[in-house]
């Protein structure tokens, strides 16, 4: 290791995004310790119809509760983890959590491919390094991670791999995956500057 | 009384009256992995941390992140963004983020083996 003890310290943040229900706290609790946190957000228009605000008619914020979780590479270099909320109605909260962040893992369900659509279309927007890890649940049909590629019209250099999220060696590959894919987004775009 | 209060019932003291009702601060732009370390300075110009600041700064003598501050509070994020500003503000804390590089994320990938 050629780190020297001086090193500043370094914290690093890795996004879980994906549908409502396909795994994400169940992927950031396989590998981490998840704690919580509260945030608040400005109530906007895409709270309304959603949010009942009767009667407080005031409020214009909602708490929401998020669940991230730490990893401890060694003293001085930590790995967060966020999962980004579901539902449609926190997106405004995604600028700020993908701010900075080294990628992103989309997790996908083969019963539900469309919903992780959105992050998929976010992140490439964004130009933020993601791969798509298809979480293969009980039950359901397994496909090739090729056939979940053209699916999804997935660029070639994204990586997408089948996982297990309730098990801790998989949830591992997932996140080497990525920040493999990061390096190799990041080396490219010093090579090419 | 006691009855009725629970954690479900929330805080008895609301959030927003820690930090006078604002909602803005100079630690607004606060990132949730940006690293809070206490300067050691001591409080000058008439300001006194209040009880939640005085905790942040026994908690952040090591760099600690906005995320674990939040967490380790029990506070929304906005609210300890607010608390942190003013810290800030009066040089009590310092706040850095050091972006990663190849080197970095090697030692990750290392790291996450070795899990």
């Amino acid at each position: 290791m050629d780190f020297e003890p001086s090193d500043e310290p370094v914290a690093l943040k890795i996004l879980i995004a994906g549908g409502f229900g396909v795994g994400k706290t169940t992927l950031v609790g396989a590998i981490s310790e998840i704690r919580p946190l509260r945030t608040e957000e400005v109530l906007s228009d895409r709270g309304i119809g959603i949010d009942d605000v009767e009667g407080v008619e005031g409020k214009t914020t909602t708490t929401v509760a998020m669940d991230f979780g730490r990893i401890t590479i060694r003293e001085g270099l930590v790995v967060y983890l966020f999962g980004t909320p579901g539902q449609e109605r926190f997106w405004f909260m995604w600028d700020e959590l993908s701010y900075g962040a080294l990628g992103a893992v989309v997790l996908a369900d083969t019963r539900r491919l469309t919903d992780c659509f959105p992050s998929i279309d976010y992140f490439e927007q964004r130009g933020t390094p993601f791969i798509v890890a298809v979480n293969c649940f009980d039950g359901a049909d397994r496909y090739d991670a090729e056939d979940v590629r053209s699916a999804l019209d997935l660029d070639p250099d994204v990586p997408v791999l089948l996982c297990d999220v309730r098990r801790r060696a998989s949830a591992k590959t997932v996140l080497i995956t990525l920040v493999e894919h990061s390096l190799k987004v990041l080396t490219a775009s010093q090579s090419s500057s | 009384m006691t009855r009725w209060m629970d954690e479900e019932a929330g805080p008895v003291v609301r959030p927003y009256a820690l930090i006078g009702g604002r909602t803005r601060s100079s630690g607004d732009a606060l990132d949730l992995v940006a690293l809070v370390t206490a300067t050691g300075a001591a409080p000058s110009g008439g300001f006194v941390p209040g009880p939640e600041q005085e905790r942040i700064l026994t908690l952040v003598t090591g760099a600690t992140s906005v995320a674990d501050v939040a967490s380790e509070l029990d506070l929304p994020l906005g609210v300890v963004r607010v608390l942190l500003g003013d810290l800030q503000d009066h040089g009590l804390i310092s706040i850095g983020r050091a972006s990663a590089s190849e080197r970095i994320l090697k030692e990750v990938i290392n790291g996450l083996r070795a899990l």
